[in-house]
């Protein structure tokens, strides 16, 4: 490996990557909401929200893909414990772009928002997803964490598959210009890629 | 808002307000000190407008007030969508794909001149020029439902004339059984023209196409204006066509060539995605798009995240009385 002098030697506290990642996460929401609210965001703030945080939650999917890598790269193994808060961010986002599309765009129609995720594909794989994610969230839990010893790994590999899941519902769900999805599964595949030795070992 | 009937001496909020006040209101609004958050997510479009030191005062399309009468087939049960979201919220992908593109990226956008033709299976073709389009036929105003494949639906005070009038003048052969219309092929004043990636990569001119006994039926409206002034250019300025019972990609914009043929033309969303959109369109709740639900549709009014907005989808857009006739004997879940 060349010697990667260009990065810093010594990162910033860990507990301040985090408050940044705290904030990062938090403020767009907060303000992409209270101007929705207010009906000053958009001819349709209830779309905006949904793709807000839509798009959100798969950034931050990516972000937490980026850190193992990265880490590996700028050899700062601490960098590994921001994977679990993005991760849970991600999660965060998730859950709201689906009560936004709940409460906001179906208004509460329960029937209709079961017969959705049944019959729409994109909305089927992005409900698998949205499982998956819950699982990892749940199972974030230090003592949980312990408790699932080696299978904890397992489960949480399955964040490879969300990621993949999230790319296809969001290609699956536009309407005509795929710019923006194809990009999103180019740097998905990068990071796939960047991991190709573990799914060797898998394979094998 | 209340829908009143309009009564063409009273003065409305639009008389009142200076257009370029109302116009420049977003920017207003950010310099009263939204500016440092609102960078964050203000599109590439709207940051021009951040460039305070150019000197340059960006172009804004004019509209100006129409005479009209009120007609009588306006609906009078629904509230009205106001004119901030009916202006700022199209589908004109001539004028980039996001609905806040074409107001940004319309404003420069040259109608007068402006011919339109009328051609095909006629005895006596002719064109409209610019001021013909506000002359020659008596401007109804008519409040209509407006219902968006995607499911979305706003209702909008229109002024126009029936396409009938247009139909009638020309003087049809036996042989005309559909009408074609084309939209402004002009890739430099229509920046999606020129770009795939700007554009959806749809092939130009857009194109849409009503079977003759549609476009005879007298909802069928060639709109120039709404809200009491002629068409903003992102709504499709100068000439547009509404056909209130069919999903909105059907009411073409910004036309210039309406042709009389035999057989059934051409239409661009038809084209790009058979599966998902028929010749037909017309709004059924029936009858799903392969994507989403058809049954209901989110009304675009004022009120922001918690207005209860969401309502039944009627057969034909609540049109049923009027026009179902036309499809006496069809399978419109076939011909959909």
């Amino acid at each position: 490996m060349p010697n990667l002098r260009v990065f810093p030697q010594n990162l910033p506290p860990i507990w301040l990557l985090k408050t940044c990642i705290h904030i990062c996460s938090l403020l767009p929401l907060v303000y992409i909401y209270w101007f929705a609210i207010f009906d000053n965001v958009s001819a349709d703030p209830v779309k905006e929200v949904i793709h807000f945080t839509g798009i959100g939650a798969l950034n931050l999917l990516l972000i937490s893909l980026i850190i193992s890598p990265l880490a590996r790269l700028i050899k700062q193994g601490k960098l590994i414990n921001l994977r679990r808060v993005i991760g849970l961010y991600a999660f965060f986002y998730v859950s709201l772009h689906v009560l936004n599309f709940l409460f906001f765009e179906i208004q509460f129609d329960l029937s209709l928002f079961i017969e959705e995720i049944f019959d729409r594909p994109y909305i089927t794989v992005g409900f698998v997803a949205l499982i998956i994610l819950t699982a990892l969230a749940v199972t974030s839990i230090n003592a949980i964490r312990k408790k699932m010893g080696i299978n904890w790994q397992k489960l949480h590999n399955l964040t490879y598959l969300a990621a993949i899941l999230v790319v296809v519902h969001f290609y699956w769900s536009v309407k005509l210009d795929l710019t923006s999805p194809l990009i999103y599964m180019v740097l998905l595949l990068i990071l796939l890629y960047l991991r190709r030795e573990k799914f060797r070992r898998w394979i094998n | 808002m209340l829908i009143k009937t309009s009564n063409t001496s009273a003065l409305t909020e639009n008389n009142v307000t200076d257009e370029t006040l109302y116009l420049d209101r977003r920017q207003l609004l950010k310099k009263m000190g939204f500016l440092g958050a609102g960078a964050l997510l203000t599109n590439q479009a709207n940051a021009k407008g951040l460039d305070w030191f150019s000197s340059k005062k960006p172009t804004v399309f004019k509209t100006t007030p129409l005479n009209y009468i009120s007609a009588e087939h306006s609906i009078s049960d629904q509230v009205l969508t106001p004119e901030n979201k009916v202006i700022s919220h199209n589908n004109f992908y001539e004028f980039g794909t996001n609905k806040s593109d074409p107001i940004n990226n319309a404003q420069s956008f040259k109608v007068n001149p402006w011919t339109l033709s009328i051609s095909g299976e006629v005895n006596k073709p002719f064109t409209l020029s610019y001021d013909d389009l506000f002359k020659k036929y008596t401007i109804e105003e008519r409040i209509y439902r407006f219902r968006c494949v995607e499911a979305w639906s706003m209702v909008i005070p229109w002024l126009g004339f029936s396409l009938s009038n247009i139909i009638k003048q020309a003087d049809p052969t036996s042989k005309a059984k559909y009408v074609a219309f084309e939209t402004l092929y002009d890739p430099k004043q229509m920046p999606g023209q020129r770009s795939s990636s700007l554009g959806g990569g749809i092939h130009y001119p857009y194109l849409e196409g009503l079977r003759i006994d549609e476009a005879m039926n007298p909802l069928t409206l060639m709109s120039v204006g709404l809200y009491g002034k002629t068409l903003p250019a992102q709504n499709g300025a100068p000439i547009r066509l509404i056909v209130p019972w069919k999903y909105g990609f059907k009411s073409i914009k910004s036309i210039v060539g309406i042709k009389l043929v035999e057989k059934k033309p051409p239409t661009t969303w038809n084209i790009l995605a058979s599966g998902e959109y028929g010749f037909y369109a017309n709004v059924n709740p029936a009858v799903d798009h392969p994507r989403w639900s058809q049954a209901s549709e989110r009304q675009i009014t004022s009120g922001g995240l918690f207005s209860r907005n969401r309502i039944k989808t009627l057969p034909f857009n609540g049109y049923e009385k009027e026009v179902a006739h036309l499809y006496k004997n069809m399978d419109l879940r076939k011909n959909f």
